[in-house]
């Protein structure tokens, strides 16, 4: 193995900048003449605007504009869209209400954006928008997404709150599987509202350059080209070479920062209005008032079983809510990206999900790390585990009776799993976490006044969402596939460009280590380049655990091209037929010769073309590639939690954390376990303590770190990492993705294990010491006592 | 935040006259409320007197039976004090649970009790040890001292100079922290001075730091966990927020009083 090449645990190429304060993040960027953004924000969560009054903030000392919805519409700029068209049952398309970038007539969730202040200082700009004034006439507000039939319209498109009635599956075969079930478990549950919480706060700086009659536009995005394009085409900022899109360093996205929003969109409007750059940087209110939420379904879940523990269907229910507006991905989460992941690592028969996606006045909801598929797990392996203790099997046997075993296997709900060994990942988990021992740490907890409980979760993902053709017939506004461009420099260096876009997860890095481990050059001679608009010519950027499948494929074929040619050059400067050259460990040579050349000097040969000068062959080293994948990959795995509940104040802690993931190839084993890290973490983070909540006005009651909380180091056990391997067959270097796969696994396996410990059927998330105690206090005293 | 005037005295004689002639001025001492609050434009005194450059007001000493802490001691000074450690083990164990190292390297004791949070830890602590807080003017007992909800016997200027706590017998606090935000949702500190027998609670009252009476009547007993561990906590009166009910508060604050006595009784 190459040193610094695929499988070797190099330490991180950015951190350097990153831990010393080096890093240049959108709020780092500062324009000559730049001024501030402040905006005005909805205190309702439903109103009527009659008026508003900006003469008293046009008053005040450094304001450049006040702007409100109708100038926008002066200047004919668009709203914001949702990219991915759902279809109800009865075909009819979703009901999207319009969603400007700045309110028209209306606002709709606490946060909505309903005028912008610019000025000289951001404090001014702030003071200004306060002097703002706006007439409300206040309506109702609907919150609980099981309650939206009959309450006000958040838009009139949708006059009973539903955005679309969804199918997916065989309803008539399941019902039929139901009706010959022996056993059946149900289960009713809430899927818990989450605030993104990036520590870098969104931000924008836009630039417009009269001479050119162009734009820049600095952000916080996991996308940039996607950015450009809504902002040209569907917003009409300007068309594309016009519009200059750079997302910078940015401090995480976990889905946040895929979706192109309302300040972006001022800030980039407003600098031409103005003349002057605009930078707005969001305050963390803003940041859990207007960043799109994540999770938030209501589901009921049935799961049929035969008299011999085989599972013969699956049966869910889902209201999903999809907030006030329709974000720029929202409608795919609870659907394509939800209801494919159901059938889990298991041969169920028969499948059938609804889901019915719901307008409320809160936060637009939309995908935050794992989207869909931490929603689908939840459903599977919290019915899984519960069935399993009803007719009394062992839940490692149930789910080892039941797991898919033959590949490729199609499920009933379009996916088609390409490859994996479930049983192993089991095995392996229970080795690592000792579970035979499992029996006499209960004892020992017991004995402590302690109830010690475990929990199972056997997670299947699917990851690098593809092929663009299969994607467009779901409703994808956008084909999923990626370019890569590899540029030789004369002396042997390297830059690659990606599509995709670093926000965390270490591509620098790992990505040099590919084109090390390809051409035989230290990863000190690489440089990646990403996330500006002007540089790389388009991408799809970075979600849904994307970059190594597809981002580094297109990498690889565009490597591929480059030997291909270096081979050519090779061959005139060794005097020697193309097909008598061998490129190994960074050589060029004659085979069966000692006659070679190292990857440099061809590069430069590449360059000066003096021994090809007048040939065919064209001067220079540089490839691109467009990668266009063959299938999802599926990375799957198993995840045991083991913890202890104190009865007396309810505190879940957990104990051990057993992770077992298939990631196929593993580039960077050390940044794939940080990736596992911080993935439970966050699942953690759902299972026992984050929760969104909004009143029944819609205030949005956990607005701060005072109140929502955020899982620390303290509330997390020394986790136990292992892995298996089945590489992808679907890509060239057989990976699957690890970036959601703890965020995916954990929920359940949390609620397994209190449930385990409690014997309780459910327990609510966040299962907080509170809920935890409730439940207890709903147990018979028995086992109270136990 | 709003424009503010910013003094910055370097003795309590120029604070105190200071307090007497800036209008709507507030102290700052670690800031740990009073800042974030004007960040998010909820208070916007028009001036701030900063105490930390008040040399006078730092620094803990040993008092024969009694510890006597400076109001802009840190917390992290009490923390890590030699004295309090040795003498009243439990008080730096109540500093060393309070916020993060960050907080307790800039949040002080006289802030915190002049603030009187509900969820403060200090006020427990001085409940229950009867604690005086002494001013530029006057000495208080902590009884009179904390009046209600972010409310304190203190006159306008009025500055905290010390506390005195004396020192117990046996001591200590149990405090359930608040999952977001660390503050106590259920705080109690016991205390043992002779026949005198105390339990502060903090986190919970809807009125701020009190006592409970009949947990002390059962430990003047006996000093032991079994002499209150059948005794309930009434819910009425109690917090009732999305992280703790009154019911849920009520049942903290009996486990945190046994917790307490627990490790009080083994010292």
């Amino acid at each position: 193995m190459n040193a610094t090449g695929i499988g070797a645990a190099v330490r991180r190429k950015e951190d350097q900048r990153f831990i010393t304060g080096k890093g240049q993040y959108t709020d780092d960027v500062n324009r000559a003449g730049q001024a501030y953004a402040a905006f005005v924000r909805s205190p309702h969560a439903h109103a009527e605007i009659r008026g508003i009054d900006t003469s008293a903030a046009l008053a005040m000392p450094g304001v450049i504009a006040v702007l409100t919805g109708a100038d926008l519409a002066a200047d004919k700029i668009g709203g914001l869209i949702c990219g991915w068209m759902i279809h109800s049952k009865d075909g009819s398309p979703m009901k999207a209400g319009a969603h400007p970038a700045l309110a028209q007539g209306k606002v709709r969730y606490v946060g909505d954006h309903v005028a912008v202040v610019i000025a000289e200082t951001a404090l001014q700009a702030r003071d200004a928008a306060e002097a703002v004034s706006v007439d409300y006439n206040v309506l109702p507000a609907v919150v609980d997404p099981a309650k939206v039939k009959g309450a006000t319209a958040v838009h009139d498109v949708a006059p009973d709150n539903t955005v679309f009635s969804w199918q997916l599956g065989d309803k008539a075969g399941t019902d039929a599987a139901f009706a010959s079930a022996a056993h059946v478990t149900r289960l009713d549950f809430i899927n818990n509202r989450l605030v993104p919480n990036a520590i870098e706060p969104r931000a924008a700086v836009g630039d417009y350059d009269a001479g050119t009659d162009s734009f820049t536009l600095y952000t916080t995005s996991q996308n940039p080209h996607v950015a450009r394009l809504v902002l040209s085409a569907f917003i009409g900022i300007a068309p594309e070479n016009k519009l200059r899109v750079i997302a910078p360093d940015v401090g995480g996205g976990f889905g946040s920062k895929i979706f192109i929003y309302a300040e972006e969109t001022v800030c980039v409007w407003a600098a031409k209005r103005v003349g002057r750059p605009v930078k707005w940087t969001a305050d963390r209110t803003e940041a859990f008032l207007a960043d799109a939420h994540g999770r938030d379904h209501v589901t009921r879940a049935e799961l049929a079983l035969d008299a011999k523990g085989k599972m013969l269907g699956l049966r869910v229910h889902t209201i999903a809510n999809l907030g006030a507006y329709l974000s720029t991905f929202s409608s795919s989460v609870p659907t394509y990206l939800y209801a494919p992941l159901l059938s889990g690592q298991y041969d169920i028969p028969a499948i059938y999900a609804e889901v019915d996606g719901v307008y409320t006045n809160t936060a637009p909801v939309d995908a935050y790390r794992g989207a869909g598929r931490p929603e689908a797990t939840f459903v599977v392996e919290r019915l899984v585990e519960v069935a399993a203790r009803e007719i009394g099997s062992d839940p490692v046997a149930f789910r080892k009776k039941n797991f898919v075993s033959k590949f490729p296997h199609q499920t009933p709900v379009i996916m088609n799993y390409d490859v994996g060994n479930y049983p192993a990942a089991m095995d392996k988990a229970l080795e690592l976490a000792d579970y035979k021992g499992f029996a006499r740490r209960k004892r020992e907890s017991a004995k402590a006044g302690k109830l010690r409980g475990l929990g199972f979760s056997a997670y299947i993902e699917a990851c690098g969402i593809a092929p663009s053709q299969a994607v467009g017939s779901l409703g994808a506004g956008v084909g999923l596939w990626e370019s890569a461009e590899v540029r030789v420099n004369p002396t042997g260096s390297v830059e690659v460009l990606t599509g995709s876009h670093s926000h965390g997860q270490g591509h620098e890095t790992t990505f040099a280590q590919l084109v090390s481990d390809r051409l035989g050059i230290g990863i000190d001679q690489v440089s990646v380049v990403h996330g500006d608009t002007d540089k790389v010519q388009f991408g799809m950027g970075t979600y849904g655990s994307r970059s190594g499948a597809v981002g580094m494929s297109a990498i690889v074929k565009a490597l591929d091209k480059v030997i291909a040619k270096g081979r050519k050059v090779a061959a005139y400067v060794l005097e020697a037929a193309e097909s008598d050259i061998e490129f190994k460990d960074g050589r060029f040579t004659v085979a069966g010769t000692d006659k070679g050349l190292a990857f440099g000097e061809v590069a430069l040969q590449a360059y000066i073309a003096h021994k090809f000068s007048g040939q065919e062959l064209e001067p220079g080293l540089k490839e691109g590639a467009f990668y266009d994948p063959t299938n999802f990959t599926f990375p799957a795995g198993v995840h045991i939690c083991e913890l202890e509940i104190d009865p007396d104040t309810g505190v879940a802690r957990i104990d051990r954390w057993t992770a077992v993931d298939d990631f196929g190839t593993v580039i960077n084993p050390m940044i794939v376990e940080g990736q596992v890290h911080g993935g439970i973490a966050q699942g953690v983070g759902q299972a026992l303590l984050e929760g969104a909540h909004y009143d029944d006005e819609g205030q949005l009651v956990t607005a701060s770190f005072m109140d929502y909380a955020m899982p620390r180091a303290g509330d997390l056990p020394s986790y136990t990492v292992g892995m298996t391997v089945t590489p992808c067959p679907s890509n060239p270097l057989g990976i699957k993705g690890c970036g959601e796969a703890g965020a995916i696994a954990a929920p359940p396996a949390v609620i397994n294990a209190i449930t385990d410990a409690l014997g309780h059927e459910h327990v609510a998330m966040p299962a907080t010491s509170q809920e935890i105690w409730r439940a207890l206090q709903r147990m018979p005293t028995q086992m109270a006592a136990e | 935040m709003y424009a503010f005037d910013y003094h910055r005295p370097d003795s309590l004689r120029k604070a105190a006259s200071l307090a007497a002639t800036v209008e709507d001025a507030k102290f700052l001492a670690g800031g740990h409320t009073l800042l974030p609050t004007m960040k998010q434009r909820l208070a916007s005194p028009s001036a701030l007197i900063d105490l930390n450059r008040v040399k006078e007001l730092a620094g803990i000493e040993l008092r024969g039976r009694t510890i006597v802490i400076g109001a802009m001691t840190r917390h992290a000074s009490v923390e890590q004090s030699p004295e309090i450690q040795q003498a009243l083990p439990a008080l730096a164990e109540l500093a060393h649970l309070i916020g993060d190292p960050q907080v307790r390297h800039r949040g002080t004791i006289g802030g915190s009790i002049a603030n009187n949070d509900p969820a403060a830890d200090y006020p427990a602590a001085c409940v229950a040890l009867g604690a005086t807080i002494v001013t530029n003017k006057r000495k208080l007992a902590a009884d009179e001292f904390f009046t209600g909800l972010f409310d304190t016997a203190l006159e306008d200027g009025e500055i905290i100079t010390k506390v005195v706590f004396p020192v117990a017998s046996r001591a200590a606090y149990a405090k359930f922290r608040n999952p977001a935000s660390r503050y106590a949702l259920a705080g109690v500190f016991v205390a043992k001075r002779g026949s005198d027998i105390r339990v502060a609670v903090t986190g919970a009252g809807e009125s701020g730091v009190f006592r409970l009476p009949e947990f002390e009547e059962a430990l003047k007993k006996r000093f032991s966990p079994k002499s209150i561990e059948g005794l309930k906590v009434s819910p009425d009166g109690l917090i009732g927020d999305i992280h703790a009910d009154p019911a849920y508060r009520a049942q903290l604050v009996a486990v945190m009083a046994r917790r307490a006595v627990a490790k009080a009784a083994a010292r």
